[in-house]
């Protein structure tokens, strides 16, 4: 663990700026927190989306990276990969090639097929350990708990290898109270979203959690405990848009511009942007076994996605419920290109809201896209359709 | 062996395995017509040795959709799918699946039953994507056999190592867990000698596929790895665990020996001995292949034999003495491998090159399937950093027509055999010089 502050730039500025300076940490694609952290002399866990138990990472004091893609041309990994593939998995090797960032361990999970052959292309790239962390494809085994607490007790021992330190109990549980924390206030964050969206726009809310996946979780902590109140306090004019949940950003993101072309007219009340940094729904027990707590969070206490499939959590059923629960009046049903999960989930959630009544939006993005003015139109369409219904 | 022997013996395995394949397609069609629900599979982890013992129809819909590519009717599927909601980005046996599902199980080779149960593995993520499709379709139980795979290249774990038992152990469970709901699916109790007779099958046919395998080191080659393998390809799957599954391999192991005794090769005036990595292009099954053979290029491996047959290569023979722990153990290393020959290949090939004597690599990606493709390109870099060995990278698709251009697969064909040919001139002016 390094002393340095790597995000010290939003410090004692006005809401409206410390957002701004979010916005402008998260497009920065030379990575300027990670670079100090490792000036700083620490070492940095790459891993992909969609969840990571970086609490064991940062119990090694190494800085968990959330690689999700970039708004970068994928100059060096192009020669990596076939033709037809989703650009997330090509622009975050091309961070890796061109050095944008430097990474001392790089973690992919079994999320699609693409995900688990960039472990494999990442390996051959890079000397360092890049490998699988197999998180249960079988959640309603009853053996599941106790199988990703082993393979998560082999996850610890490859971050001591490269963090050059044990990872003890009291470390991990040091950790979840730190994420603990992170959780609870990005939860608020949400709440806020719900009920009052015309306090902050979905790109601005989006910013704010994303840059936590660049920064020390601590330093995301206190940025969100500065800046919850301010937004409540912000003088915002309530405007007439419509309530909307925004799906199919679990892995691949949107560019800002993309949020905020949908901001214009509609209010996101709820949507699966990183939804890995909310995977979990509540506290992580800190007592106790640790890595079992961990475990146990992850399959009984979570979220949903299309690369997770649960008995439990029918993904459709899910969608209504998020809607439902934001108060949403209509869903926009995105989709990264050639991203399969996703393209295939929308089918099924297509029709559920269809079934439900529920109004929705079918799309597609991509993270390096640029032209918005036709999607907007389209949307603008859509939303006066439903405001002049 | 006599003239009249040699006629009995060569070319068995072909007629055996489209025997065979008719017989089983017919089953299935009299299933359909009686009603009968089935258990719907898929290649890499079948779990066949499991799903006899319960009597189920067994169903694999990648074979049934790449039939449909063979017989040039896929794209009809893939236009109804893409109609019902589809993306043309995603897989195409997905989508021909779904039109078969909408045509109330009509393909050409006849009509399959609807499924009762699906059981699959995590070696292609899509095939839990697909099921769900099922499971949103019919209501019906849908099981994920998780596999762990390697983690990292060189990284596996074997029998004793605690990573490996603690994978072991969550496969063993699952399959226990799987069993009770066989049973209240099919209606037949658990019977764990008919599973240790089923598994003793499975161990006749997985020592036969390796020998196959291994059979064509012979030169001139026995058997094609891209048509031939992929009718006992077809054979290894759709009848493991079965009797008939492991007299076919025993026989098939008699016709490899009696080849490679004496001197008999397949169609191919074997100049270019040749490895195929990916899927093959089966909208142009036959002309495929023959882009190759017709400039003396056969196809001597193919890591689609490994990885589509679960790992079936291995050869791993079960202990039937503790019949679960031992399918636990079994399907994990074999999962496992076929996982590796998709996504760690650089090892596998080097092996191949050496053992099976070819002289260059065919790389075929296509647009269906992540899977396999994702990682190919850097594959052969790797390959070709490790091996001075001469590669062709072509992409088109395993079911969709619209990205196979038949003239463009040809030029590079045709140059890659120039290059081939320029190789061994140069070699061979090197060794008089």
């Amino acid at each position: 663990m390094t002393d340095v502050t790597t995000f010290p730039e939003w410090r004692g500025r006005p809401v409206d700026e410390v957002l701004a300076r979010c916005a402008e940490l998260l497009e920065d694609d030379r990575y300027p927190t990670v670079a100090r952290w490792r000036e700083a002399g620490g070492k940095v866990a790459g891993h992909f989306q969609v969840y990571f138990p970086e609490e064991i990472a940062h119990a090694a004091g190494m800085l968990p990276f959330k690689l999700r893609g970039a708004p970068v041309e994928p100059t060096h990994a192009d020669s990596r990969f076939g033709s037809y593939l989703c650009s997330i998995v090509k622009t975050s090797l091309e961070l890796a090639l061109s050095r944008r960032v430097e990474l001392d361990l790089f973690v992919t999970h079994p999320i699609c097929d693409a995900a688990r052959n960039l472990g494999a292309v990442w390996g051959r790239n890079f000397p360092y350990p890049c490998e699988i962390l197999y998180l249960p494809q079988n959640a309603n085994s009853a053996h599941a708990a106790a199988y990703l607490r082993g393979e998560y007790d082999r996850l610890r021992r490859t971050v001591e290898r490269v963090a050059g330190r044990p990872v003890a109990e009291e470390d991990l549980r040091r950790s979840i109270a730190v994420f603990n924390r992170n959780r609870a206030l990005i939860r608020e964050l949400y709440a806020l979203k719900r009920e009052a969206p015309h306090l902050i726009g979905a790109a601005e809310a989006y910013a704010l959690v994303a840059v936590g996946t660049l920064i020390p979780r601590e330093e995301h902590n206190a940025l969100l405990a500065a800046v919850l109140p301010l937004l409540r306090e912000r003088p915002a004019k309530k405007l007439d848009k419509v309530r909307v949940v925004f799906e199919g950003g679990f892995c691949e993101q949107p560019p800002l511009d993309l949020l905020r072309a949908v901001g214009r007219s509609c209010d996101v009340v709820d949507d699966d942007l990183l939804i890995g940094l909310r995977w979990i729904l509540d506290d992580v027990s800190a007592d106790g076994d640790a890595l079992g707590a961990l475990a146990h969070a992850y399959l009984e206490r979570s979220t949903y996605s299309p690369v997770q499939h649960d008995l439990r959590k029918p993904k459709e059923e899910m969608l209504l419920e998020r809607v439902r629960a934001a108060g949403a009046q209509a869903a926009i049903v995105s989709a990264a290109k050639m991203c399969e999960p996703g393209l295939e989930e929308q089918v099924a959630y297509a029709r559920a809201l269809e079934a439900a009544g529920v109004p929705y939006f079918v799309s597609e993005f991509e993270e390096n896209m640029t032209s918005f003015e036709q999607l907007e139109v389209q949307l603008e369409t859509f939303v006066e359709n439903l405001l002049f219904e | 062996m006599t003239q009249a022997g040699a006629k009995d013996i060569v070319g068995r395995g072909n007629d055996a395995g489209a025997r065979l394949f008719r017989e089983w397609f017919g089953d299935l069609a009299a299933a359909a017509d009686a009603g009968r629900p089935a258990a719907y599979v898929f290649v890499m982890g079948s779990l066949g040795e499991l799903m006899r013992t319960f009597d189920l129809p067994v169903v694999f819909p990648e074979i049934n959709s790449l039939q449909t590519a063979v017989r040039r009717v896929a794209h009809e599927y893939l236009n109804e799918a893409e109609d019902y909601g589809y993306s043309p980005d995603i897989c195409g046996y997905v989508k021909a699946d779904v039109a078969t599902q909408l045509r109330g199980g009509a393909l050409p080779m006849g009509r399959i039953p609807k499924p009762a149960v699906a059981v699959y593995t995590n070696a292609c993520n899509t095939y839990i994507k697909w099921a769900e499709i099922w499971e949103r379709m019919y209501r019906i139980p849908v099981f994920t056999l998780d596999v762990p795979g390697t983690r990292a290249a060189g990284g596996q774990t074997w029998p004793g190592d605690p990573d490996f038992e603690n994978d072991r152990r969550y496969v063993e469970a699952q399959i226990r867990e799987l069993i009770p709901i066989l049973e209240r699916v099919s209606g037949v109790a658990f019977d764990v000698d008919r599973l240790r007779e089923a598994m003793a099958f499975a161990n006749e046919l997985g020592r036969g596929w390796k020998r196959v395998l291994a059979l064509n080191a012979s030169r001139p080659s026995v058997f094609n790895a891209l048509t031939d393998g992929t009718i006992y390809l077809g054979v290894a799957n759709g009848f493991r665990g079965a009797a008939e599954g492991a007299a076919y391999f025993t026989d098939l192991v008699e016709e490899m020996a009696y080849k490679s005794e004496h001197g008999i090769g397949t169609l191919t005036d074997e100049r270019y001995r040749l490895l195929f990595v990916g899927v093959p292009c089966y909208p142009i099954f036959r002309r495929f292949s023959e882009l190759f053979t017709e400039l003396g290029g056969t196809f001597v491996g193919s890591t689609y034999l490994h990885f589509a047959s679960g790992g079936a290569n291995l050869g791993f023979e079960y202990d039937l003495a503790r019949p679960i722990h031992s399918l636990a153990e079994g399907v994990l290393i074999g999962v496992r491998d076929a996982m590796d020959n998709m996504f760690h290949q650089t090892d596998v090939l080097l092996r191949m090159l050496d053992d099976l004597g070819a002289d260059g690599v065919v790389y075929h990606p296509i647009k269906s399937c992540r899977t396999v493709s994702t990682g190919l390109a850097d594959s052969r870099r790797a390959l070709l950093a490790a091996r001075d060995v001469p590669s062709l990278f072509i992409e088109s698709d395993m079911m969709d027509r619209r990205v196979v251009s038949e003239a463009q697969l040809k030029n590079r064909v045709d140059a890659f055999f120039e290059g081939l040919a320029s190789r061994r001139a140069q070699a061979a002016s090197r060794r008089q010089a």
